[in-house]
């Protein structure tokens, strides 16, 4: 198994006022930032993921987002550099650049290659679509933006196995002497996963091109459903799918006490967390999404679901069969947020209304927190049912002191890591470098392997 | 000899050097990329029953750059309106290279500005195989040498390029080549919707001229311009032993050929 | 002074025949990329950033090229970045960055800021137009150039400065919502430096927004003449230019002894040097030059290069920027090397035999400097007394030298030249931008301002065969 350390690198100063008066993390206009914390939490976020390396994990996960407190790779290229050198064995983990947003993807190919080549072969590059919010920040046609992320895709991957020089004439990009003089370590290229919430399309896509993917911390059912998906393309390209292929990311919060872990465990709800990533309007601007997609989404809206559904894990993760009850996290944000544009509710009430949910948070795994014996049986039984490859811990979002943070890291280190890698073991748990994506053939007509497990999956 | 003149009108929002010669029905000649080459003998041949109307690009020479001009449509655009404003419209046209692609672009804005139209090796179209030379990422050396099949064969092409360039001269390609540069840069000189709308052009009868050797904008285009304008009277004809320049490398049989289908 | 470790990292391991082959650096085609070489030799870099920190730099000096072995920073703020975190007292010098290639501006002010940010407030990011062949590279219309980069400074600098959200419709870009939630640590904001090679509307454009100009080894007489262009026009924008305007980069190679020196000096002409950087048609793509500068190339085409021309002549003329290596039209001797090669008339041992034939008049003429800390140290006093750089540059040469050679040579550098460089400065009264803030000196009209240069002192200085390129 890979065992990642994932934080987000959150402005954990932004006053959680604004956040909320703002109704959403993305567009807290950036007067907030203030240069000394930001320095600060750069080199602490860093500290965090050399320990994490220190103490076990296997890979250091990154991700990016822009103009937003939430989360402050906004070049996470960048840290994904000083990572390439101050840590020697951890694989790093983008997931992902936003290809779409990208006006220069061979640029993006000679940087990702000079970073593989300084980390010796450790790069995991990892692409995504890119929140909507990512294509208003950086004038990114959302019309276009499966398109853009495609030939983006093709393009790098051109520039890194084609032998230049060569000219590049495609619908969104050209480039007439496409010859990079610095190509990734790893031969082809460096193994690529790509994340996700739950897109059947990216889904079916990432099968075909035999990528792991990884779910973003999604409901369990729905992202069964999803690595069943996966499975079925993958016979049908003709390759058996298995733990190989799939990643899972869970927050999961560790402290010496229960008491400790259940106040500390609080504040990844901070500022209304993934729920008030960005509003509405920035999240799905026109064209993002497929027909289809919007298709189900008015289906849902109109379902008396209580407001606007983002690219939420909570509400994406209803599955077909269940309905869920009304008032689950996604909901509630957005209806106490609705209130809250209208004036009809204070910013206090729509901050209750936030830490009311925690329960419900831990109860539905949305926040795993405890002690290592309380949060290692949570995190089995999410092995159980996805039987992840790759697993990635998800650290708190919100203002928890370095101090806490690091022991989290030290408790997962020294004792749940063990402990998961035991399971990993007894579930017969490979990850993609123990065994190649794609790698064993299918042969029509046979059945194909069991990604999941049901039983857990109702046990849970 | 014939006269000819050159005259700056200010017109369609500029000042635009024209260059008139010749008696007749009026005909326009769009250039190439590389400027208007100057009186060859093809310009006297035509010019014996046809007064030729060749303006100079803007950002050529006497004409300063249209910086609203930003592609090879737009520039398409801009001709329009000068042959609505000079009332010349429907018009006989041979657009040469890039200024056959301009033609083309016109076409499609409006296939009524022409009566006919010539198409001599144009740009704007990816062939088939093989790729447009990247006319930006050569020496002018290299360009100029490429837009003919066998110099020795080409008298006027010596005449015009053979020999130490004069820094007049250079600058002068430097000045054309940085225009086109700047419209035609990205797509590499090409428009990927123009086989599209040419499918509008109706009732413009067409004759697309290129040489089999062609080693700027490759012969392998020549079809795919010819499918573009299925839906009108469209011929093809491949001139062997020939380059970029029929006009220059095979002018005898150039101005037959073009006589005849303009009549 | 400001004293920086600079070099391009070249791809050291790329066969020499290659690119003489090829004509240039640029193009050689990228199978001779090998990445566990150049894995090693990245990280060798770093390494001697790092020391050359320890040995006593102020600052460490990157640059970026593209699709070129002659230098491996094609992203060279993935090296910025590496430096802000693994050193901490040097200042990271990007000259620079090519705004017209980056294409989209907000990220680049995000990842300088994060940069700055992680190295707590030591960046000094640094912009060029980028030489033609990183137009060609990276698809950016080189008609737009200029443009391009004035208006991708613009919006760096208002991501910087101006508080977001904020909607920016410029000519070539365009953003509906810049609120970029990372801004550089140093206010208002970080030092400018703009480097360049003789360009004289370059040179002006830094004395009118008051950044520090830096002369990229280029001849002592042309520089002077762009030195006091600065200065005229820096009166005209109502400031006293000094020494904290000005740096100039020096290529240079030190050995224990003259005779290790010079044998490992030759190094510097590898593959024909800089002179080789790229071909003619991807140095100067078309539009990439102003009308003016054409045109006067147009009548050096069959001189020998770039002689010094006068401050007038500078003033009326307006030139295009030509890459930090020099002017890299044909001359007459290089030139026709390579047209015969290109034609089949010469082998590429002749060729090669041109290129290092060259050594002597490269050192003569101070393109190089080659020697024992004793021996380049007054080479290194007589550039400083006529230019009067606050910041100089030691540019590690290029060509394949051993780690090891590398290594001593900057051991040196720290141990003995620069502090003599010190004091040189010192007693020439030369102050830094960090010490003297550029553009901050009044100046009134009227009034005699400081003399930029020594005249004296270039009487001295050798003159430069132009037709000697490194």
């Amino acid at each position: 198994m890979i065992l990642m350390y994932f934080t987000e690198r959150p402005y954990r100063d932004v006053p959680e006022d604004e956040v909320i008066k703002n109704r959403g993390f993305f567009g807290v206009p950036n007067k907030f930032f203030d240069r000394e914390a930001g320095s600060r939490l750069y080199n602490e976020y860093l500290d965090e993921m050399v320990y994490a390396e220190d103490v076990g994990f296997d890979a250091i996960m990154l991700n990016e987002h822009h103009g937003t407190p939430f989360c402050m790779g906004a070049v996470m290229n960048v840290e994904a550099s000083i990572l390439a050198r101050i840590t020697k064995r951890a694989r790093i983990v983008l997931l992902g650049n936003p290809l779409p947003t990208f006006k220069n993807p061979l640029r993006i190919a000679e940087e990702l290659a000079t970073i593989d080549c300084i980390s010796h072969g450790r790069l995991v590059p990892g692409w995504v679509r890119g929140a909507g919010s990512e294509q208003i920040f950086n004038q990114a046609n959302p019309a276009y933006n499966r398109e853009r992320f495609e030939e983006a895709h093709d393009l790098i991957l051109a520039a890194w196995t084609r032998p230049g020089p060569f000219r590049w004439e495609g619908k969104h990009f050209n480039y007439r002497y496409v010859n990079p003089w610095v190509t990734p370590y790893q031969k082809p290229h460096p193994p690529i996963m790509i994340p996700g919430v739950l897109s059947p399309e990216t889904v079916v896509w990432c099968a075909e091109h035999r990528y792991p993917y990884l779910g973003l911390g999604t409901a369990l059912s729905a992202t069964a459903e999803l690595w069943n998906i996966y499975g079925d393309t993958a016979a049908k390209e003709g390759y058996v799918a298995g733990s190989e292929n799939f990643g899972y990311l869970q927050h999961v919060f560790v402290a010496e006490t229960e008491e400790k872990a259940q106040e500390l465990g609080k504040a990844h709800l901070f500022g209304g967390g993934q729920g008030a990533f960005s509003r509405p309007e920035h999240t799905l601007p026109p064209g993002y999404n497929s027909k289809e997609a919007t298709k189900r989404l008015a289906r849902t809206m109109t379902a008396g679901s209580g407001g606007f559904l983002g690219v939420s894990a909570e509400q994406l993760g209803r599955s077909k069969d269940k309905e869920e009850p009304s008032g689950n996290l996604q909901q509630v944000a957005d209806s106490t947020r609705r209130r809250l544009a209208r004036g009809e509710a204070t910013i206090e009430e729509a901050k209750a209304a936030i830490y009311k949910s925690y329960q419900k948070a831990q109860d539905g795994l949305q926040i795993i927190t405890g002690t290592p014996k309380t949060v290692i049986p949570k995190i089995r039984r999410i092995l159980e049912v996805l039987r992840p490859g790759v697993f990635g811990i998800f650290q708190s979002q919100g203002p928890v002191s370095l101090e806490d943070r690091m022991t989290s890291i030290r408790l997962l280190g020294e004792e749940v890591l063990p402990a998961v890698r035991e399971i990993g073991k007894e579930l017969g748990i490979l990850d993609p470098f123990e065994r190649l994506p794609g790698s064993r053939p299918y042969t029509t007509g046979t059945q194909r392997e069991q990604l999941i497990s049901l039983d857990a999956l109702r046990a849970s | 000899m014939a006269e000819w003149t050159e005259e700056i009108t200010h017109i369609a929002g500029t000042n635009l050097a024209i260059i008139k010669g010749g008696k007749g029905k009026p005909l326009l000649l769009l250039h190439e990329e590389l400027g208007h080459p100057g009186w060859m003998s093809y310009h006297e041949e035509l010019a014996k029953d046809r007064t030729l109307i060749i303006p100079i690009q803007p950002g050529y020479g006497k004409s300063p750059r249209v910086e609203q001009i930003r592609n090879v449509h737009e520039l398409g655009l801009f001709y329009i309106w000068v042959l609505n404003e000079m009332n010349l419209a429907p018009i006989d046209v041979i657009g040469f290279s890039l200024g056959g692609w301009a033609a083309a672009e016109m076409a499609t804005a409006n296939s009524k500005i022409f009566r006919k139209m010539v198409l001599v090796a144009p740009s704007g179209i990816k062939p088939a195989e093989g790729e447009i030379l990247d006319i930006f990422a050569v020496t002018i050396g290299t360009q100029v040498n490429a837009t003919v099949h066998d110099a020795a064969a080409a008298p006027e092409f010596r005449k015009l390029y053979g020999g130490e360039r004069t820094p007049e001269q250079f600058e002068a390609f430097e000045e054309a080549r940085t225009e086109s540069a700047r419209i035609a840069w990205d797509p590499i000189l090409n428009n990927p919707s123009l086989p599209y709308f040419l499918q509008g052009v109706k009732g413009l009868p067409t004759h697309i001229v290129w040489g089999r050797e062609d080693a700027t904008v490759p012969v392998t285009a020549a079809e795919p311009y010819k499918t573009a304008l299925k839906n009108t009277d469209v011929k093809l004809t491949i001139f062997d032993h020939c380059g970029h320049r029929p006009e220059i490398e095979k002018s005898a049989e150039f101005v037959k050929l073009v006589r005849e289908f303009l009549a | 002074m400001h004293i920086m470790y600079f070099t391009e990292r070249p791809y050291r391991d790329v066969p020499e025949d290659e690119v003489i082959k090829n004509r240039s650096f640029f193009g050689v085609p990228n199978r001779f990329y090998d990445a566990k070489v150049g894995a090693r030799l990245y990280n060798e870099y770093l390494d001697e950033d790092v020391f050359a920190e320890e040995v006593g730099f102020d600052g460490i000096m990157l640059n970026e090229h593209h699709g070129n072995p002659f230098c491996m920073g094609a992203v060279m703020n993935v090296e910025a970045a590496i430096l802000a975190r693994i050193t901490s007292k040097a200042r990271i010098v990007l000259l620079g960055n090519p705004l017209p290639v980056v294409k989209n501006p907000v990220r680049l002010a995000e990842e300088l800021a994060e940069i700055d940010l992680i190295s707590k407030g030591r960046l000094v990011p640094g912009w060029v137009r980028g030489a033609g062949s990183e137009q060609i590279f990276n698809q950016a219309n080189p008609a737009y150039n200029r443009e391009y980069f004035n208006e991708a400074h613009d919006l760096v600098l208002a991501c910087w400065t101006r508080p977001g959200p904020f909607r920016w419709e410029g000519k070539h870009f365009n953003f509906r919502y810049v609120n970029p939630w990372v801004m550089p640590y140093q206010k208002p904001r970080p030092p400018i430096w703009i480097p360049g090679v003789i360009s004289a509307e370059t040179v002006v454009w830094c004395a009118q927004h008051r950044y520090p100009y830096i002369g990229l080894g280029t001849a002592l007489q042309s520089t002077v003449e762009l030195w006091n262009l600065y200065g005229q026009t820096a009166a005209q924008e109502g400031y006293m230019a000094g020494t904290e305007n000005f740096g100039y980069l020096q290529q240079i190679h030190v050995a224990e002894t003259e005779e290790e020196a010079q044998l490992q000096g030759r190094a510097a002409l590898f593959g024909g040097g800089a002179a080789n950087f790229s071909r003619p048609e991807h140095t100067l793509p078309p539009g990439y030059n102003s009308k003016e500068a054409t045109r006067r190339l147009a009548r050096q085409a069959t001189d020998y290069g770039f002689l010094g021309i006068t401050a007038e002549k500078l003033k009326e003329s307006q030139s295009g920027e030509l890459s930090h290596i020099g002017i890299p039209k044909e001359n007459k001797q290089n030139g026709d090397t390579r047209e015969k090669l290109r034609r089949g008339q010469v082998s590429i041992e002749e060729a090669k035999k041109k290129i290092y034939a060259n050594y002597q008049k490269a050192q003569d003429g101070l393109q190089i400097i080659i020697g024992t800390p004793k021996t380049v140290i007054p080479k290194l006093r007589l550039i400083m007394e006529v230019l009067r750089p606050g910041v100089f540059g030691l540019f590690q040469a290029n060509g394949p030298l051993t780690t090891q050679q590398r290594l001593t040579s900057i051991r040196l550098m720290g141990q003995e030249v620069l502090p003599a460089m010190r004091e040189i400065g010192k007693g020439l009264g030369i102050v830094d931008p960090f010490e003297r803030e550029p553009g901050s000196r009044p100046y009134t009209a009227g009034t005699q301002y400081d003399s930029l240069v020594d005249l004296e002192a270039l009487k001295r200085a050798p003159k430069r065969d132009e037709s000697v390129r490194v």
